[in-house]
Formats: C-alpha cells, structure tokens, sequence
C-alpha cells in the first residue's frame, strides 16, 4: 500500500497538512495527488500546512516549491502555512528561499489570505455552478 | 632531599626572607596583589608547602597537597578576577626560588654535588608550583571570557513587542555568523510565540554594514518571510545607505527605512491602523 497524505477540499481550496515524516517518496506522491485534485475539483487555492515539520532537506524544500509553481500553473495559489523557525532557517541556509511562494504564520491567516487575493465574485460563481 | 625538607619545614624564616624578596616588585603596594593580607597570604601558602612536604617532596598530585593546589587556585583565581596577567601570577611562585635557593646555600657549605642536586630538586619544585598556578590562572580567563561572551549574546538580542503583531528587534554591536543565529533563533521563536506578522529590525546600533553583515540580515528577512510575517529594517544611517550603494548589495523587495519611528508607522499601516493627533481632530 502506498503511504498518502490526504488531500481535503473546503470550498473553493485544498487543505493539505503534513504529520508525518516527509520522505521522499511521500512528496512525490503528494505532488502528484495534489496536481489531479486541482484539476479535478477547480480549486483556486492551497493551503500547505506544514507546522508539524521539523525536519527539512533540501528535496523536501524543492517540493514546496514546485508545489507552488504547478498549482499557480493550474491557477491555484499556494500558501505555505506554519513553518518552524528552525525549518525557515534550515532553508535559508541551503540556499533555498523559495521566491513566490506565498507564506502566511498560522492556518487562519493562510487562509484569509486566499480568500482576499481571490476575488470574491470568483468564489461566488463556482459556488452557483 | 632532606636539606629542602628542612626548609619547608620552617616556614616562618623562610617567609621573612620571600617577603624582602616580594616587597620591592610591587607586592603589597598595588590593589591588585592581594592587598593588606598579602604577607599573611604568603605564609599562609609556605605553612600550606610545609605540612605537604611532612613526607618528602610536596607533589601536586598526591591528597597530602590538596593545601596547596586549593591555596594556588583561590590565588589564581582572585588574580584572573583582579586584571593581573599570568606573568604577575606565575612570578609570585617563581620569587620564591631565590630566598629557597638563598638557604640551601648556606646550609649546605661543603657538599657541592648535595647542593647541586637539591637546588635542582627545588627548582623543579617551583616549577611546577609555576605552572600549576599559571594553567589554573588560564583556565578561570577563559572561564570568564565564556561567561562574558554567553552573557554579552544573550544581552544582545532583546526582541520587543511594540505593538499588538509587531516585535521589534534592536540590534547592537557587530553582526557576525554566531550573533546572527542567535538573533535570528529568537526572533523567529517570539514571531511563532505571538504571531506577529511583522518584525523590525533595527540596525541603529550596527556600526558597519559590509557584505557579510548584509548577507545575514538577508537571511533573517528571507527566514522572517517564509515563516509567513513581514520584515522592515530601520534605523539606516546615512554612511550605511551609502556603504550599501557602494557594495552593490540588493536589498530590493525588502522595507527598509531610517528610522524606527518610521518603520511603526509603516507596520501600523500595513496592520490596518490610523495614528491621528487628538487636537487635529477636533
């Protein structure tokens, strides 16, 4: 059986929280979880939940990052919420900064960020559908 | 040995032969040397070297000398604590060779070879009383300077809140790859703590910026910013904005502004908050 971490819809975004040990395997499953329930669902945003991560390396910083970038390819913004101190630094240090990728401090806050940088009639109309 | 033995056993002639020998180099006259008491620490230390040499040769080791090791350390000790350097220290030891080597000559009058080698057993008597106390003096500075250095990091990195969501960060002195750490372990820690979504680092008290220093603070802000919170850096003198210029460092995409009443204002903004004046109002 493949290990998956779950991937759930709320609305117009997909929540992911990772709370197991990332390796490599698992994120490169979640990567291609993730990239069928955009296109699936037409969600407009994502939010990536990594407050449990406390260990990093720079794969696993590399799959944030790409993340990010297919989702925004699929139209859907990424918000990376929740990283420890000793992660961002862990990344920082390796040189990995992660640029355009849109950060917020806790699961709230990632959260009312998607939905002010989408617009609000966008969300309304999917919701008629 | 016996003639050495003999010597220590009498420590209070021998005492009044090393104070002549101590007064004109300054003991006792300067603070730093123990003092008033520095006779009686004297004596204090040869009665300490002569119930250790009641069987033979005072060795440091052994538990008969555990006198003399405490005496030797509490000294060196106080000295490191005092500013004296490890000379000063050791040549306290070392100035009791002459009024040793002062007795065994006359005591021993008609045994040259006698007299050789028990001036040599002294010596290295001495000698190691030397050094012992000059590794201890050695060991309680470098104590000191840890103590100094923690305490000078730990003083160094106040991270304060100044208003609901934002800390402020003061920083002072030179910023090194160890300070920044530190630094930045803490301010990433109190924005996780109080979820502050914008920081400030004000660099006022940084006196040079080169592109080490820009680099870390670089670093802090790219670690702020994936942490999800803001960062602006105030308190950029004029000389530093020009330094930057000149290095070419980019600090694009990054607040930065001169003062730190600046930078509140730009954080309260941003936080969705108004300042006005009362008397303007009205």
């Amino acid at each position: 059986m493949i290990e998956r971490i779950p991937i759930l819809r709320i609305g117009k975004f997909l929540l992911i929280t990772i709370q197991v040990d990332m390796h490599d395997q698992l994120a490169m499953t979640l990567q291609d979880d993730l990239t069928v329930a955009i296109e699936k669902t037409g969600a407009r945003g994502v939010l990536l939940d990594i407050s449990t991560l406390d260990v990093v390396d720079s794969f696993i910083g590399r799959m944030i990052s790409n993340i990010s970038a297919v989702s925004s390819l699929l139209s859907a913004q990424t918000v990376v919420v929740g990283m420890q101190p000793a992660v961002a630094i862990t990344l920082v240090e390796l040189g990995l900064e992660l640029p355009g990728v849109h950060t917020a401090l806790n699961a709230e806050r990632g959260m009312a960020m998607l939905r002010r940088e989408l617009p609000e009639d966008e969300v309304d109309a999917s919701r008629r559908q | 040995m016996k003639t050495i033995k003999t010597i220590l056993q009498s420590p209070e002639s021998l005492l009044g032969a090393w104070v002549t020998e101590l007064e004109p180099a300054g003991w006792g006259s300067d603070g730093k040397f123990g003092g008033a008491d520095w006779k009686h620490q004297a004596g204090e230390f040869l009665q300490a070297l002569s119930s250790a040499s009641r069987d033979g040769l005072p060795d440091l080791g052994s538990s008969d000398s555990r006198e003399v090791r405490n005496f030797l350390e509490t000294l060196s000790r106080s000295m490191a604590e005092k500013g004296a350097s490890s000379s000063e220290t050791a040549t306290w030891v070392f100035s009791l060779k002459k009024p040793l080597f002062a007795r065994l000559n006359a005591a021993i009058t008609d045994d040259s070879r006698q007299l050789a080698s028990e001036t040599w057993a002294a010596s290295e008597l001495i000698d190691r009383l030397g050094l012992f106390t000059v590794s201890t003096f050695q060991k309680t500075r470098e104590e000191i300077i840890r103590r100094q250095q923690e305490e000078m990091l730990e003083l160094s990195t106040p991270v304060v809140k100044l208003w609901d969501g934002v800390l402020a960060l003061p920083m002072i002195g030179t910023l090194d790859s160890a300070r920044t750490q530190v630094v930045m372990e803490s301010l990433l820690q109190r924005i996780v703590d109080t979820g502050s979504e914008i920081a400030i680092i004000d660099i006022t008290g940084v006196p040079t910026v080169d592109t080490l220093v820009a680099q870390h603070l670089l670093k802090t802000v790219t670690a702020i910013r994936l942490m999800g919170a803001d960062c602006i850096i105030s308190g950029i003198r004029p000389q530093i904005a020009q330094t930057i210029v000149h290095l070419g460092i980019d600090l694009q995409g990054i607040s930065t502004k001169a003062t730190l009443a600046d930078a509140l204002t730009l954080a309260l903004k941003r936080s969705g908050y108004t300042i006005s004046s009362k008397a303007q109002a009205t």
